[in-house]
């Protein structure tokens, strides 16, 4: 039998935050600033990010993902700094991402799917089986797992995309709309794997559904113009609105009182 | 315990249930039965005999659950490639390659049947060996082809390993068919389109590392279309200063391409895990 701890399992963190950023910017195309000047730590825990489109969301997630190189500014993953001409292959091993519109090859199984994605992480190869199956179970996929990715609902592929992020058991776990396609049931079971992500994972989820928030994440950073906005408990967050501003809930309204006061709800939408 | 193994009497108090037994004893014989195959098999042994109680529960519960395994069928596996595959090319690759070779056994018709001005004096085959493979290393890694992209780049293996693997992968396929091919006509030796072929595609890799492979390949094999095989069929001869680079002696041109681009993508490995 494999051991099931290894040395860099029970070794000590080296780091305060699983991701820290210091006057992050990141350019989108020749102009843009998608992030413009973010400062912000994250620990454990499951982190809901929000706020309106064109936030800079995206754009934020995919350069934690390393997709994506800073233009500026510093940014510290599990203690290892991110930039050009670094290499990230360490660091990526212990990433799990989700990308808004994944595409993937539809001809693959899911089993297929994940495992590919499995080797791709670099999982040792005689973990990959298991892993795979614990995935695809997690997500509750274990009766499609031999099914075409191309016979699955848009719901399914979403989970199959949650099971090749969290295949690797990720230290930082980065959700881009993750929730987008499920069916309430769906989306309340999900809430229940993300409390359970966010025990002993960074987990880093955007949405725009503010009672996704309120549901399933212990902390709440709302984002801007590619600036942070608000960063506390989702306590915090409804603390912050009062019954004068626009929303049906709580958080609603403190989501909405956050950005007026930030002077950044632009358009008539 | 004695020696590496638990011993019988404990093992017998165990698969009694007894209460008396020590908690941490109960915990290190758990971890030892659970790496440990003969101590398990002396366990099963032990319940049947020493704890008939446990034994008919057993009985029961298979007895009531043997229908319904029965009835499961186990789903037929839906592999049709092999792990390694995957590993080597992506399906977004496929169609690419097809092509390539499609476009190679095209060059080598023409090149057995058609007049032979069409070219002016050098063979079709060899006007595109050296751009050939270049169709499928644009695929290996490309955002707007390759639909997982995406996924891919932010994982481990991304990067200059996972971009060789899939380059081989396409020189794999496409040599062979150009080997084959200048065999069969007849008309260049492999070293004549083997080095250019191979300078051009450590030349889009290298330039690949700043303005991304896809860009760099197409680049490099438009480059190619509009100096070399336009001209050649529009006045029916390569122009004299490429015609030099294509004779058999100047092949020290071609190595020294291919060496300067080995050379610029060691020295730029770790652009490409970013690209």
């Amino acid at each position: 039998m494999t051991p099931t701890t290894s040395a860099a399992d029970t070794a000590p963190n080296t780091y305060a935050w699983e991701i820290r950023a210091g006057g992050l910017r990141v350019r989108v195309g020749r102009k843009k600033m998608a992030v413009d000047g973010l400062d912000l730590s994250l620990g454990t825990g499951t982190h809901g990010l929000l706020g309106p489109n064109g936030a800079g969301k995206t754009t934020l997630i995919r350069t934690l993902a390393t997709v994506l190189r800073p233009t500026e500014g510093e940014l510290e993953l599990l203690g290892t700094s991110v930039g050009a001409m670094v290499d990230h292959r360490a660091l990526r091993r212990r990433i799990g991402y989700l990308p808004q519109d994944f595409g993937y090859y539809k001809r693959f199984t899911v089993r297929e799917f994940v495992e590919y994605m499995a080797w791709l992480k670099e999982v040792p190869k005689p973990h990959v089986p298991a892993a795979v199956q614990r995935a695809v179970e997690r997500v509750g996929l274990a009766d499609r797992a031999d099914h075409r990715m191309k016979t699955l609902s848009g719901g399914m592929v979403r989970r199959a995309g949650i099971a090749q992020a969290i295949v690797n058991d990720p230290a930082v776990l980065l959700l881009d709309e993750p929730t987008v396609g499920l069916d309430p049931a769906q989306r309340l079971r999900f809430r229940e794997l993300l409390q359970e992500l966010g025990r002993d994972t960074c987990v880093v989820v955007s949405t725009h559904l503010v009672e996704d928030v309120a549901a399933a994440c212990s902390d709440v950073v709302l984002f801007a113009d590619g600036r942070l906005v608000f960063q506390g408990t989702p306590d915090d967050l409804a603390a912050a609105g009062s019954p004068d501003h626009p929303g049906d809930s709580p958080l609603e309204r403190g989501y909405s009182a956050l950005l007026q006061g930030s002077g950044r709800q632009g358009g008539t939408w | 315990m004695s020696g590496e193994h638990a011993s019988r009497q404990l093992i017998d108090d165990y698969a009694r249930g007894d209460a008396t037994m020590a908690a941490d004893t109960v915990w290190a014989l758990e971890a030892h039965l659970e790496t440990c195959a003969p101590c398990r098999s002396h366990l099963a042994a032990c319940v049947a005999t020493e704890a008939p109680g446990i034994a008919a529960l057993l009985d029961t519960v298979r007895a009531g659950l043997e229908p319904q395994l029965d009835a499961a069928v186990r789903a037929p596996s839906r592999r049709v490639r092999p792990r390694w595959v995957a590993a080597w090319l992506t399906p977004a690759m496929a169609p690419w390659l097809v092509m390539t070779v499609v476009v190679t056994l095209m060059a080598l018709l023409l090149d057995a049947v058609a007049s032979p001005s069409f070219f002016g004096d050098i063979s079709p085959v060899l006007a595109i060996a050296p751009v050939l493979p270049l169709c499928g290393v644009a695929a290996s890694w490309s955002s707007g082809l390759d639909p997982a992209h995406e996924l891919t780049a932010s994982t481990a293996r991304a990067g200059l390993p996972l971009l060789l693997r899939r380059t081989t992968a396409v020189l794999v396929v496409v040599l062979p068919g150009l080997l084959v091919g200048g065999w069969l006509t007849g008309t260049m030796t492999a070293a004549q389109w083997l080095l250019p072929s191979l300078a051009f595609t450590s030349t889009a890799l290298a330039l690949g590392s700043v303005v991304g492979v896809t860009r760099a390949a197409t680049g490099l094999a438009v480059a190619w279309g509009v100096l070399v095989v336009v001209p050649a069929s529009v006045t029916g001869h390569v122009p004299l200063v490429l015609r030099l680079v294509l004779q058999t002696d100047q092949l020290p041109v071609w190595g020294l391409l291919l060496a300067l681009g080995i050379g610029a993508v060691i020295a730029r490995r770790n652009a490409y895990s970013t690209l």
